[in-house]
């Protein structure tokens, strides 16, 4: 009886550590993060390129760039996404068509990022003659971010009661008309929430534009979207990876890590905090 | 005319949804297509059992299994420590702790899952690569070991939150039961819970697979690089993905080198396809309702 309850309370203890140990882990990590990249922000970094080969000057051009290409991914992405999403909740026919479709979502949803960038090298930089470009880029993007906006989008009409459904169309409303005015706006704010979640996702992204989008550097900003463009994410790698005066560079890196993270994690918490506070707020 | 808008409306959704099947195959051909012509020079039992890895010599060779090896080492290193990590953690929020726990959790472990690789690879270099170096008295940080803690650490929310969504669709009633019969917490955990969720765990650990054996910019930035077999855990480590990244800037489009980068490419897709597929099909199916 004695080691029954011995092995019990060893047992709860083990998982108890096991979240203790994670927990302080990403807790290290992230001060690290906060703590290092404090100590290089201010506002020159997040207002200035760089200057002198990467050692001093701040990154507002990658800031720029990021905010591009994550713009332009979503703007690419959310259309094809949400009609898609509509047509596997409302229409889904034909069966076998709508079984494929699911397989090739969950497949892209596997991918490793590092062949979309292959994949976005070989079509839209070679191929389409794109060149290294923020449309290329963000094109690539859009295609890795389909699956994840797809899903999200599908999920938020799919908790839409079926009466709502059924309501509109007993009232003679047409498929299309309960599909738009109904289902839509029902879902809508769940639908923004997944949307806002995924652009955390793009925005961190750094294989995909390895190939397609991102420079070392440039003191320019991207006139258009066949420019070249620096992101934060790659700037990171590219400090830790390049150049040749470590201890000027990892201080910056550790900063721009900072924007990043500030960036990522800000909007993903909005997105959490305002679908908590949907569900809440829910009345069916 | 108003069936006329249906028809319409309709069809964009259909032309859209056609547009993933054309994604996913124009992944699937544009690999296969730039990687395919290298088997007119290399034979494929020579690309997959060779460890000859030297795609710039004169004589150039490539055989990739030294970087099948890296990417296998340092995906079971990384799974080693999120198996038990990701695992305890999900079995104490779900079983063990309060409500309260688990409402802070769940957004945690989501917002986690958000953080960019490249911001772990950056701590893994510049943190806990020279601490490791110093500890074990290495002459580089950078090996499988450091690698397989971050990574580990890296897919932990992956695990941890699949593998509560399978814990907690067990039926109520089957603990219900363990506990009166007299059967301790930990006995209920370990012979009637865990083995209920079975199919919903290993499919929570073949996504965490998937997604370790395709992570690219933290093994580039922490496991070293060097293209032979390790010997030991403090070795570095090449792993399929960040010998794509790393060598695609120095390759020529069309060249033989660019082609076996391809190649790579198709090899990692057929694994992380198996696995995902395997983890969707067979065992997260009944989880998803």
């Amino acid at each position: 009886m004695t080691r029954r309850k011995l092995s019990n309370t060893i047992g709860i203890g083990c998982m108890g550590m096991m979240l203790i140990v994670t927990t302080a882990f990403l807790v290290i990590f992230l001060m690290r993060i906060f703590y290092k990249g404090f100590s290089v922000l201010n506002w020159d970094f997040i207002s200035q390129p760089p200057k002198d080969a990467m050692t001093t000057g701040g990154i507002y051009p990658a800031m720029v760039g990021t905010f591009w290409l994550t713009t332009l991914a979503i703007l690419f992405a959310l259309p094809l996404g949400l009609l898609t999403a509509i047509y596997l909740n409302s229409y889904g026919r034909p069966v076998w068509l709508m079984r494929i479709i699911r397989i090739s979502i969950n497949t892209l949803a596997g991918i490793p990022s590092i062949i979309y960038g292959l994949f976005g090298m070989a079509v839209f930089v070679n191929l389409l003659r794109m060149d290294i470009s923020m449309l290329a880029g963000a094109l690539t993007l859009a295609v890795l971010v389909l699956p994840i906006i797809i899903n999200a989008s599908e999920e938020a009409l799919r908790s839409v009661p079926e009466d709502f459904r059924d309501a509109s169309l007993a009232l003679g409303a047409t498929e299309r008309q309960t599909i738009l005015r109904i289902l839509i706006p029902t879902a809508l704010p769940n639908i923004l929430t997944g949307v806002v979640l995924s652009i955390g996702r793009v925005a961190g992204e750094t294989a995909p534009i390895m190939f397609t989008a991102a420079t070392f550097y440039t003191r320019l900003l991207p006139k258009s979207a066949f420019d070249e463009v620096m992101a934060l994410p790659y700037h990171i790698y590219a400090l830790m990876t390049e150049g040749t005066n470590a201890d000027k560079q990892v201080p910056i890196a550790y900063g721009t890590a900072l924007i990043l993270l500030i960036l990522v994690l800000t909007i993903s918490a909005l997105a959490i905090f305002i679908r908590y506070r949907i569900r809440k707020k829910r009345k069916w | 005319m108003n069936s006329y808008k249906e028809k319409f409306f309709k069809s964009i959704t259909y032309i859209a949804s056609l547009f993933t099947i054309v994604f996913l195959f124009g992944i699937i051909f544009s690999i296969i297509r730039e990687g395919l012509p290298l088997f007119r020079i290399v034979s494929i039992k020579e690309f997959l059992f060779s460890t000859q890895w030297y795609p710039t010599h004169d004589e150039a060779e490539f055989g990739i299994l030294t970087l099948i090896v890296g990417s296998v080492y340092v995906t079971l290193g990384a799974l080693s420590i999120a198996i038990p990590l990701g695992l305890g953690s999900a079995i104490f929020i779900s079983e063990i702790a309060g409500h309260r726990l688990r409402e802070i959790a769940k957004p945690v472990i989501e917002l986690l899952a958000g953080i960019p690789s490249v911001v772990y690879g950056l701590f893994g270099m510049a943190f806990l690569a020279p601490l490791v170096r110093q500890w074990f008295g290495l002459d580089t940080g950078l090996n499988i070991f450091t690698t397989s803690i971050i990574l580990g650490v890296m897919i932990v929310p992956i695990i941890a939150s699949m593998s509560e969504d399978a814990i907690s669709t067990v039926p109520k009633n089957l603990r219900e039961a363990s506990l009166a019969l007299g059967a301790t917490k930990w006995e209920t955990i370990t012979r009637i819970v865990v083995p209920a969720a079975k199919s919903g765990i290993v499919g929570s650990i073949l996504l965490g697979f998937g997604r370790a054996i395709g992570e690219t910019m933290l093994v580039l930035m922490v496991a070293g690089g060097s293209a032979h077999i390790p010997r030991s855990i403090f070795q570095s480590a090449r792993p399929m993905t960040s010998t794509i990244a790393a060598e695609m800037g120095e390759t020529v489009v069309g060249d033989l080198h660019y082609r076996s980068l391809f190649a790579i490419a198709v090899v990692l897709f057929i694994i992380t396809c198996v696995s995902n597929l395997v983890s969707e099909l067979v065992f997260l199916k009944r989880v998803k309702r």
